[in-house]
């Protein structure tokens, strides 16, 4: 399983759980965090369960996650 | 941090796209929409040749999420002056976003006129089944039976009519390259999503004509339901009334 | 160069268009003015334009937002029933500063009215019209040469001042032959950059077209600046006519197709020793009150004739303010009236 990690971006994030029912791996919850605008955002309750796989970047309806995924010697592109 | 040298970022934010944050409810699929065309604008690298035309309805803002031109319409009008647009510099890659209220009732005429003349320019029409922007009324694609704030005992088809198919009215003229539907209840649909609205801009790039998106979305505010039950809703009841896939494929 | 041509109203209209760098035309058929919609289908093609039967109105003067957002010259035409359709539009090109042509050849109202000449469009065209606190440019040929030279015009003002400007013809107008030396063709490196145009984010930020400000105060100062460039045409755009006005005791006001009979009842009148003037506004908006104040100082009455039941009497009568009586002689439905009627009522007050 390659490791990844899932960055939430606080001011971005609605709260709106669609990342959280998307991931496969249980990685996201809701936190009791809230926004300067007032929603509860999401965090990673088990980072290490990350794969950087990016399904809950796909589904994210605000850009509120980045993902970056560990690359192995071999898989490493130039450029 | 030893470990982040070794990564890549995998997804990041589309370059075509302003820093803006969206301004729609949380869940709503208008800002997953917004991400698949910046996406598909930098993956063609057209950013510097787009014009987004922007609706009258939730999405009046759209223009201001692109890094590229933009123009805001009357309600309805879009396909109109999205037509004006490519007439008067066709090297300009035109997008009209629509909504249902905006593309199938008040805009009805210039939608069909716009795509029977093949104008070449790429629609995406975010179908929610629902005036958002104005409070959740009924749309010309409400489903039967659906409450909404302007039929509160259900869409009465005696009455009100069905739910109209904009998609195949479209793929039965003639002129158009690119009919689809499309959903983005899932991540498969999601992808899928991005592959139909990159080729329906290609198609304009290429020269080809007309094409139009339909996509179902979701509108958890006006229908009272929580983002991910709404996205289940999508998947378990409005694609049965809209059946996705491609229509019309000339390309 | 200055070969004269005969030619009806609505074609040389639509030639001194293309003459001016018009470069795309939306209309719809509706009588009287679909020789310009046939003019350009025609000829604009062929000159490197675009010409789009439209399938509304409504669809038409959007095509002309997306178009002269896209920064090139554009125009549309309709009579009467049609420019109400478009008043949506024309309020949204107001509201986004865009430049933009529309002429209106006025027949008999209101509703389905007929197709007969009529000026019953007056406030329609100089109020507003459409929603929102807005002013377009209103200019108003009296003979088939003047349109082909305000047409030229309405572009050039309409560019200057990022205002849609409108042609206030009539049926009469649009419909009759007379000889026309034609402007000549217009250098396209002469028209005005425009460098808020939609033309690709290359190389710059994103242009934004937009009559959308929600924020009050925002909307207030987008309101605020236009305002400013209404009142700068107010202060340098109006023009007008005089007709032996120098010494009259009635001063005429006529406009369009009747201030053109109104110059022959002053002929008449003056070939029968009677004192009579015209002042004709060829401007509507911005309305030459400053000369029609100062003529009504001298004269004893100002007589407003017009088709209509007194729309334009509504300005005179601010610009008289009660310095003479300003008396009214009009006719509605397409009935047009004759020099000699008009010249009995003259007698009346003379």
């Amino acid at each position: 399983m390659p490791k990844g990690k899932v960055v939430v971006d606080p001011e971005r994030c609605k709260g709106c759980g669609i990342c959280v029912a998307t991931c496969p791996f249980g990685v996201l919850e809701m936190t009791s965090t809230y926004n300067s605008s007032g929603y509860p955002v999401v965090g990673a309750a088990c980072p290490d369960k990350c794969t950087g796989c990016a399904l809950c970047a796909l589904a994210c309806p605000d850009i509120a996650l980045e993902v970056y995924r560990e690359v192995g010697a071999g898989e490493r592109r130039g450029g | 941090m030893p470990k982040t040298e070794t990564m890549t970022k995998v997804f990041a934010r589309p370059r075509s796209l302003t820093e803006k944050k969206f301004t729609y409810c949380p869940g709503c699929h208008h800002g997953l929409i917004t991400r698949i065309l910046g996406g598909a604008i930098d993956k063609l690298g057209i950013q510097e040749r787009t014009v987004v035309v922007a609706p009258v309805g939730c999405a009046v803002f759209a223009y201001e999420w692109f890094r590229c031109d933009g123009v805001q319409a009357a309600h309805g009008r879009a396909a109109a002056v999205a037509t004006g647009i490519k007439r008067a510099n066709p090297d300009l890659v035109v997008i009209s976003y629509q909504g249902d209220g905006d593309l199938a009732a008040i805009g009805t005429a210039e939608t069909i006129h716009a795509a029977n003349r093949g104008e070449a320019i790429t629609v995406i029409f975010v179908n929610n089944q629902i005036y958002g922007m104005t409070g959740g009324q009924m749309a010309p694609t409400t489903l039967d039976g659906q409450a909404t704030t302007s039929s509160p005992r259900g869409r009465d088809p005696a009455t009100m009519g069905h739910p109209l198919r904009v998609a195949e009215m479209i793929a039965a003229l003639q002129a158009p390259m690119y009919v689809t539907r499309q959903a983005l209840y899932d991540a498969k649909h999601i992808a899928q999503a991005t592959r139909a609205v990159e080729k329906a801009l290609r198609y304009q790039v290429e020269k080809r004509g007309y094409s139009l998106v339909e996509i179902l979305a979701n509108c958890p505010t006006g229908w009272k339901m929580p983002p991910v039950k709404a996205n289940e809703h999508i998947a378990a009841t409005v694609t049965g009334v809209f059946p996705l896939g491609d229509l019309v494929d000339r390309g | 160069m200055t070969e004269r041509q005969l030619m009806t109203g609505n074609e040389a209209m639509a030639e001194a268009a293309i003459r001016a760098g018009c470069r795309t035309y939306f209309g719809y058929p509706i009588t009287p003015q679909n020789e310009i919609l046939e003019y350009m289908a025609a000829h604009l093609p062929a000159a490197g334009g675009a010409f789009v039967q439209a399938e509304s109105e409504v669809a038409a003067i959007n095509m002309c937002y997306g178009a002269s957002a896209a920064g090139v010259r554009t125009m549309t035409s309709s009579s009467s029933p049609g420019i109400s359709l478009k008043l949506e539009g024309i309020s949204y090109l107001a509201g986004a500063d865009l430049p933009c042509v529309i002429v209106n050849v006025m027949r008999g109202g209101p509703g389905l009215g007929n197709i007969a000449p009529a000026q019953g469009d007056y406030f329609q065209a100089t109020k507003g019209g459409g929603h929102g606190d807005y002013r377009v440019i209103v200019l108003a040929p009296s003979t088939v040469q003047e349109a082909a030279e305000l047409v030229g015009l309405a572009f050039d003002l309409s560019d200057r001042y990022r205002v849609p400007a409108m042609i206030l013809a009539d049926g009469m107008l649009g419909q009759m032959m007379e000889p026309v030396a034609l402007p000549p063709h217009r250098d396209p490196a002469t028209l005005p950059p425009k460098p808020w145009a939609l033309t690709g984010a290359k190389g710059r930020e994103p242009n934004y077209v937009a009559s959308f400000a929600l924020d009050p105060k925002d909307l207030r100062e987008l309101n605020l600046r236009r305002h400013e460039r209404y009142r700068e045409i107010a202060a340098r755009e109006v023009r007008w006519e005089e007709v032996a006005t120098e010494d009259a005791h009635v001063l005429l006001v006529a406009y369009g197709t009747m201030g053109r009979i109104a110059k022959t009842v002053v002929r008449r009148a003056r070939g029968e020793g009677l004192k009579v003037g015209l002042l004709r506004p060829i401007t509507l908006w911005p309305f030459p009150y400053a000369p029609i104040r100062e003529l009504a100082a001298r004269v004893r009455a100002v007589l407003t004739v017009e088709l209509s039941a007194g729309q334009m009497w509504e300005d005179v009568r601010l610009a008289v303010e009660g310095r003479c009586p300003t008396p009214f002689y009009g006719e509605m439905g397409g009935v047009v009236p004759t020099p000699d009627e008009v010249l009995a009522e003259v007698k009346r007050l003379a």
